[in-house]
């Protein structure tokens, strides 16, 4: 063949692109191609194939999409947790003469994958999943606004993740740092595939998070169960409210902006360039514009899972219900006027730099009072220390001191300091880990129960809570001291070997968090193995106070028979007080969405886009594209979008809970 | 792409006054809107076609308000937004959106302008000019 037809073929795709050549990444090839081989034989060898794609890659569900969202995060963590480690030990061995085990080129990769993984496929996935799987339950509706446009969204995220993955194996990732900043991320500096890999994989799970964004805000301002006032949402479905205002307003700001750096990658334009009038200032300042917003999208459901815990777990209503709406609002719009303090070195003067420093340090403010609130709701209430308790707790501890040491950093005059140092990468670890991830499994934890029907081994959890936060402090209190020596971030070598010893200690509080994310699938197995020892019948496992306790766990398909009537905050406890008693007779049909394969199919055929637009194949781009658009219009001629659930089923799903909640009294 | 059926499984009851209580107009309104919308165009062709202002700068400024006042007619007479429609909460969406459309462009600008100004020259010609 000659090369212009192999050119044409495969654009950019050579034999060179498969890294034969580096022992470490062949190594990891190999183990994820047998386990994905074993998996792949064994849902065969089971038959589970059809079951798998009518029940969950299919289903429109809410409860279900949850769920796939969080075992997606769990397992892009375990990536983005290898990439961390290997971060760890390469700069615990690379002193002086020694150049540790990673080439520079393979360590910024690493780098740049830890940040991209963990925030936008890992922290994003779980903050979705949770909010799916409680929002709709806790509002008392039967599924989301709309439960195509979920599960739709749900696989846009998978492609997002899967393109991001590809690029270990099949070429480079971006080595630019988590954010791609020009003129580095520009064609001059990087003209291999890495940035490209990036650039589409954040546009693939960029449309999801945008839709799913979208059909949370609707499904909460429109399919609240009667009496439920805004004041008497429980405060999870406020905190995703304004979670999810925040990712529809801001999300496409970052879309806007990749497309641009994509206009300068792919048609050479000058946005973003030193020359022709670029600017590429003007991208920093709009990547922050949204990347700002982007960490009270992650932290405020946080707050949200720690509201609900705190008050389920002290007995007490919630202190200051309505000072926690408020101080959700309030940062919910001050998270906009803060994104400079990202570059107050980048050349802006006194007055830019101190607007943005106060208004900074005004978030704390609202931050604080939530604090308060709920250490006045833990105050003489009947605190239960079960293992979402304790990770509330390790939070409030551990995101005080991140919130101060973010104090800190925005007084323009210490950000000189400090900026771009291990000092900041201690910073939001801290508020990051101690506050989204210790939130997020302290979610699990808590709705775990509610969507399998088996509470989780509680030993293990303990295991795994204790791990991370000794291990959270083993590893970053070194950062932080590394930091204010001055050692700067992404750094594969260094030269002064009496910073070593500081490594050390933090790669081995590396490997203490590994044990804590071990214990987490050891906590996962053990209690499916003792899931009958674990089982709860009742549905509200915790003494709940909310609408998602009223209902059977795990819930049936349309979560509740007859929607409930909401009288006062907290709605579920107030039921309890009155004496609710179930409705047992009158059940009728119920109206629901059916499922389809049109997510799935989208979604893949998006991820090709992706594939060839990074490798400049461009006859298989066309294709997809158009196979895109044809499918799309395809779906729209489905017309077997609903059924009903007949009366019979109903009764008999509500006639086992009653027989089972009869044999526990 | 919404799932057919969506309005079947709301919470019944749960609208508390909105759903499809947005006006849908009149004909007097749209004839009205369509009324204004030319005009609103015909002014600024006019201005610039006929130079009727003494500085493009000044022509630039004037199209560019009459845009708004273009844009707030299609929202009002096409659009039906009052702040009765959805219960109030299409306006609050608008106020939401246009405080957000401001603090980005006003504060870029800002930023970026406050940047130049503190920028290095970018050569020694620059350089040499500077006080």
């Amino acid at each position: 063949m000659s090369p212009d037809l192999v050119k044409f073929i495969f654009g950019r795709l050579t034999w060179e692109a498969i890294p034969l050549h580096e022992p470490i990444l062949l190594g990891t090839f190999i183990v994820v191609a047998l386990g994905g081989l074993t998996t792949l034989g064994l849902l065969t060898r089971y038959k589970l194939w059809g079951y798998l794609w009518r029940e969950w890659l299919t289903s429109v569900d809410h409860k279900k999409i949850g769920v796939m969202y969080i075992i997606l995060a769990i397992v892009m963590l375990l990536r983005g947790f290898a990439d961390a480690l290997m971060m760890r030990a390469q700069q615990a061995m690379a002193f002086g003469d020694n150049a540790g085990y990673l080439p520079s080129s393979h360590y910024d990769q690493i780098f740049t994958a830890h940040g991209v993984i963990m925030i936008f496929f890992v922290a994003m996935p779980l903050v979705t999943g949770l909010m799916n799987l409680a929002v709709p339950l806790q509002i008392g509706a039967r599924d989301v606004a709309f439960p195509f446009l979920n599960n739709f969204s749900f696989w846009m995220t998978v492609g997002g993740a899967v393109t991001v993955m590809l690029s270990l194996f099949v070429g480079e990732f971006a080595r630019t740092g988590w954010l791609a900043y020009p003129p580095l991320s520009n064609l001059a500096y990087s003209p291999d595939v890495g940035v490209d890999y990036y650039i589409w994989a954040l546009q693939i799970a960029g449309v999801g998070t945008t839709l799913s964004g979208i059909n949370l805000v609707v499904t909460i301002i429109k399919m609240r169960a009667p009496g439920m006032s805004l004041m008497k949402m429980p405060v999870f479905t406020w905190t995703s409210l304004c979670t999810n205002v925040l990712i529809v307003a801001t999300f496409p700001i970052l879309t806007a902006t990749l497309a641009l750096l994509t206009a300068d990658r792919y048609l050479y334009t000058n946005f973003f360039t030193n020359d022709f009038g670029g600017n590429p200032m003007m991208y920093v300042n709009l990547i922050w514009i949204w990347g700002h917003p982007e960490v009270y999208i992650l932290i405020l459901p946080a707050f949200g899972v720690f509201s609900e815990v705190v008050s389920t777990f002290c007995g007490k209503r919630l202190f200051g219900y309505s000072s926690m709406v408020y101080a959700t609002v309030v940062i919910t719009i001050l998270s906009y006027l803060v994104w400079l303090h990202h570059f107050f070195t980048m050349g802006s003067g006194a007055s830019v730099n101190s607007f943005f420093g106060i208004t900074t340090m005004i978030i704390s403010i609202p931050t604080g009072a939530k604090i308060f609130n709920w250490l006045f709701t833990m105050y003489r209430g009947r605190i239960r220390y079960e293992v979402p308790m304790l990770w509330t707790l390790g939070f409030m501890v551990t995101f005080v001191i991140g919130g101060m040491t973010g104090v800190l950093l925005a007084v323009p005059p210490a950000d000189f300091v400090l900026h771009n140092s291990l000092f900041l990468i201690a910073h939001f670890h801290n508020v990051i880990i101690g506050g989204v991830v210790f939130g997020m499994f302290a979610g699990i934890t808590y709705w775990f129960p509610k969507a399998f029907g088996f509470k989780l081994d509680p030993f293990w959890g303990k295991v795994s809570f204790w791990c991370w936060l000794v291990g959270f402090w083993v590893a970053f209190t070194p950062l932080y001291v590394l930091g204010l020596m001055g050692v700067t971030r992404r750094v594969s070598r260094f030269e002064d070997p009496s910073l070593q010893i500081w490594f050390v200690i933090a790669a081995i509080g590396a490997v203490i968090i590994l044990g804590g994310i071990v214990a987490f699938i050891v906590q996962i197995v053990v209690s499916i193995r003792n899931r009958e020892a674990l089982r709860d019948e009742t549905g509200d496992p915790w003494g709940g106070r909310t609408l998602e306790w009223s209902t059977s766990s795990p819930p049936p398909a349309y979560n509740f028979a007859f929607t409930p009537v909401v009288h006062q905050l907290d709605a579920w406890w107030d039921m309890k007080q009155r004496g609710y008693g179930r409705p047992t007779t009158g059940f009728i049909p119920i109206h629901m969405p059916a499922n389809t394969g049109a997510g799935v199919i989208l979604a893949g055929i998006s991820t090709v886009l992706g594939f060839a637009l990074i490798w400049h194949i461009w006859w298989l781009a066309a294709v997809s594209f158009v196979a895109l658009v044809a499918a799309a219009i395809a779906h729209t001629f489905n017309f077997k979008r609903d059924y009903y659930i007949p009366a019979e089923e109903v009764v008999r799903v509500e006639d086992a809970r009653t027989e089972a909640l009869r044999s526990l009294t | 792409m919404t799932a057919a059926g969506h309005d079947t499984h709301h919470a019944p009851g749960a609208h508390e006054g909105h759903g499809h209580d947005a006006g849908h107009g009149s004909l007097k309104d749209y004839v009205i809107g369509f009324g204004l919308a030319v005009i609103l165009t015909a002014i600024p062709f006019w201005l610039v076609m006929d130079h009727v202002l003494p500085t493009p700068q000044m022509t630039a400024v004037a199209v560019m308000g009459l845009a708004v006042i273009q844009v707030l007619v299609h929202m009002i007479f096409f659009l039906h937004m009052n702040s009765r429609s959805e219960g109030g909460w299409t306006l609050l969406a608008l106020m939401f959106t246009l405080i957000l459309v401001v603090i980005t462009l006003s504060g870029s600008l800002w930023v970026m302008h406050n940047l130049n100004t503190n920028m290095m020259p970018v050569d020694a010609h620059d350089m040499k000019q500077m006080p």
